[in-house]
């Protein structure tokens, strides 16, 4: 199963308008991916909800994950998403 | 044929007349108890589904209309109504014999304790998600959308009450006039609708039983709505209306007394859409600018940039005149999504005002960087003022860090009665003063501004208030610091000769108010205004003391 580590690199954190910007990234995937905090549980990357919920702050590391053996790819652009500091870019 | 018109009474807290149909702030929905499923469950799904993506579609076609932070919340709030996980527990509830409506609130009460357990950031989605959850459920019961409407067409606007957060979306060119059932002389209505010159009556429990549609005529100045008014009492009052302003506009300029005694006549400035109006008005500046509508309705603060751009806009429109800055005063009835602690049991007497600035330092700084980089550049004389100063040792703190920013002159607001009982002390640890009538008026009555039945203790005529005020004045002229008075108190044409005779160097107002405050000081000598703040001061109530001021005095 496809795992990868990032870190929040948002200064504000996974929260707001960064969160957003996940979500809808995750959403547009051809595969499901969950994300967790470390030694958290794993939610639905596509639920805003469920993603604001982990309440990751910058720095933090987070988990991603997928059942499809081929979401390596999803796995490395979303990975990449999360260490921008998303809401520092216009 | 005789129309049967009748007539609602309230106070009138913002002059003007207008007439039009009503609309109503919906109250958010609530599920009836006990609701049972009304179809099958695959028809309960399909009617929450539908809700569902109704309200996302709302938010998102919202969302496009608005700009800046507002947008990104909209936009926010639009993602949560679509979100899967919310969507599949919905499906769930419902699956396990729930009507649409309470499947909706379960579920969305679920997530909100989730993120109400995240911290207070997540605390703040919580409150978005409520909204949506009334939405919603809003829907799906066939009950009007809650918040402000929008039904296309100008409209009077009829509420239980108005949140600062309600009136941040108000549109003036749709808002004919502002009519509440509850709330008093000092309510946020009040003086959102002063400073929109919008005609506004609260306190005013009859309109509870009309409908939206229903053609009302609101009179602002006498507290006064009628239900299916005439069209030639309209007339009338509209034709009356216009030669009262004309007579008003007999005298222009600085605001003086008959003898000549200087009183600057300055006007309060809120929501930056208000700018135009109220730089246009007759005024030699701005004496209060609430810098808190930049604040809020916002997930976190707005930037050094994002304020020195807003505050550059003010001073620009001000040129050669002067503009005082209220540092940011958040809590209590105005809650910051990012400051306020939504747990604090007594908002009022809590972390408010500069006490901000214990927690969050940052903030202030912030703040007093951004104002004196738009005043560098400009051509206004700027000033601020600190909120919810309690003592000398807090104005003197805040002088020296407002003077360190480069900003010369830093005043404390008087609005808690230790600063009044301290106001030598306090004077002489900063520039200025400015009375804040409102709040001072109920902390020191311990009588909260909302509550419409203690009304009579709120009254700014009550003598022991404007004791206090006169403490100040005193105690300014004594330290040669100028004292200004920026409540409602200071639009009251009869109360600006008591204030002025107590001592007081400038008012600050609404717009609407400027012109009767200006013509009742041209006809009163300082001397006269001394008399009759004595009066005032002697008298057992408000009511008592301004019925016998205006005996007294010479107001028509």
């Amino acid at each position: 199963m496809p795992q990868q580590h990032a870190f929040i690199g948002a200064s504000v954190g996974l929260h707001a308008r960064p969160a957003a910007l996940f979500v809808q990234a995750a959403a547009r995937q051809p595969v499901r991916v969950r994300i967790a905090k470390a030694g958290g549980e794993p939610v639905d990357a596509r639920s805003i909800l469920s993603v604001l919920g982990l309440d990751a702050r910058k720095g933090d590391e987070v988990i991603l994950s997928t059942d499809a053996e081929e979401g390596g790819a999803a796995l490395a652009e979303l990975a990449a998403l999360l260490e921008r500091d998303l809401d520092a870019e216009p | 044929m005789r129309t049967l018109s009748s007539h609602l009474t309230g106070i009138g807290v913002s002059p003007g007349i207008a007439s039009g149909p009503i609309e109503r702030l919906a109250p958010p929905p609530t599920v009836p108890e006990g609701l049972r499923p009304s179809g099958e469950p695959d028809a309960e799904l399909r009617s929450a589904a539908d809700a569902l993506a109704a309200t996302a579609a709302d938010l998102e076609g919202r969302s496009r209309t608005a700009t800046g932070a507002a947008a990104d919340v909209l936009a926010a709030q639009a993602m949560m109504a679509r979100d899967p996980v919310l969507v599949d527990r919905i499906g769930e509830l419902i699956r396990e014999g729930r009507a649409a409506p309470v499947a909706v609130v379960t579920a969305f009460d679920e997530f909100r304790a989730q993120l109400s357990a995240a911290g207070a950031y997540m605390a703040e989605r919580a409150a978005d998600l409520d909204d949506i959850r009334n939405r919603v459920v809003a829907r799906l019961l066939g009950l009007p959308m809650p918040g402000v409407p929008d039904p296309g067409h100008p409209f009077v606007l009829v509420a239980r009450d108005l949140a600062p957060a309600d009136t941040v979306n108000l549109d003036p060119t749709q808002v004919l006039a502002i009519v509440t059932e509850q709330g008093g002389p000092t309510s946020h209505t009040a003086i959102i609708s002063k400073s929109m010159g919008l005609p506004a009556v609260v306190g005013c429990g009859g309109v509870a039983g009309l409908v939206a549609g229903q053609v009302v005529m609101v009179d602002g100045a006498e507290g006064v709505v009628v239900v299916d008014p005439d069209e030639a009492l309209v007339a009338q009052r509209l034709g009356r209306l216009a030669a009262r302003r004309s007579a008003l506009t007999g005298v222009s300029g600085p605001g003086r007394t008959s003898d000549g005694a200087a009183v600057q006549l300055l006007i309060n400035l809120g929501r930056e859409r208000d700018l135009g109006v109220v730089a246009a008005a007759d005024s030699e500046g701005v004496g209060l600018y609430r810098t808190e509508f930049l604040f809020l309705e916002r997930p976190d603060a707005p930037s050094v940039e994002e304020q020195r751009g807003a505050y550059a806009r003010v001073f620009q429109a001000f040129t050669g005149r002067k503009v005082v800055v209220r540092t940011l005063d958040a809590g209590a009835d105005k809650p910051l999504r990012f400051v306020t602690q939504p747990d604090e049991p007594n908002p009022a007497l809590g972390i408010r005002g500069l006490r901000t600035s214990r927690r969050f330092p940052e903030l202030l700084d912030g703040q007093l960087r951004a104002i004196a980089r738009a005043a560098a550049g400009s051509g206004a004389d700027v000033w601020v003022m600190a909120p919810m100063v309690s003592t000398a040792a807090e104005a003197a703190g805040f002088a020296a860090a407002a003077h360190g920013h480069g900003l010369p002159v830093a005043g404390a607001m008087v609005e808690v009665p230790s600063a009044a009982l301290q106001a030598t002390a306090v004077a002489a640890a900063c520039d200025f003063l400015s009375l804040g009538t409102n709040d001072l008026a109920q902390y020191a009555f311990a009588a909260d501004r909302m509550a419409g039945e203690l009304a009579d203790l709120l009254d700014p005529w009550q003598p022991a208030l404007l004791e206090l005020i006169r403490m100040t004045a005193e105690a300014g002229r004594a330290a040669g610091r100028p004292v200004g008075v920026c409540g409602e108190a200071a639009g009251d044409p009869l109360l600006a000769l008591v204030l002025v005779g107590l001592g007081v160097t400038s008012l600050s107002m609404a717009p609407t108010g400027l012109p009767e405050v200006r013509l009742a000081l041209s006809r009163h000598s300082l001397a006269e205004c001394r008399a009759l703040a004595a009066i005032a001061l002697r008298s057992p109530d408000g009511r008592a003391g301004r019925r016998a001021v205006r005996e007294a005095g010479r107001l028509e």
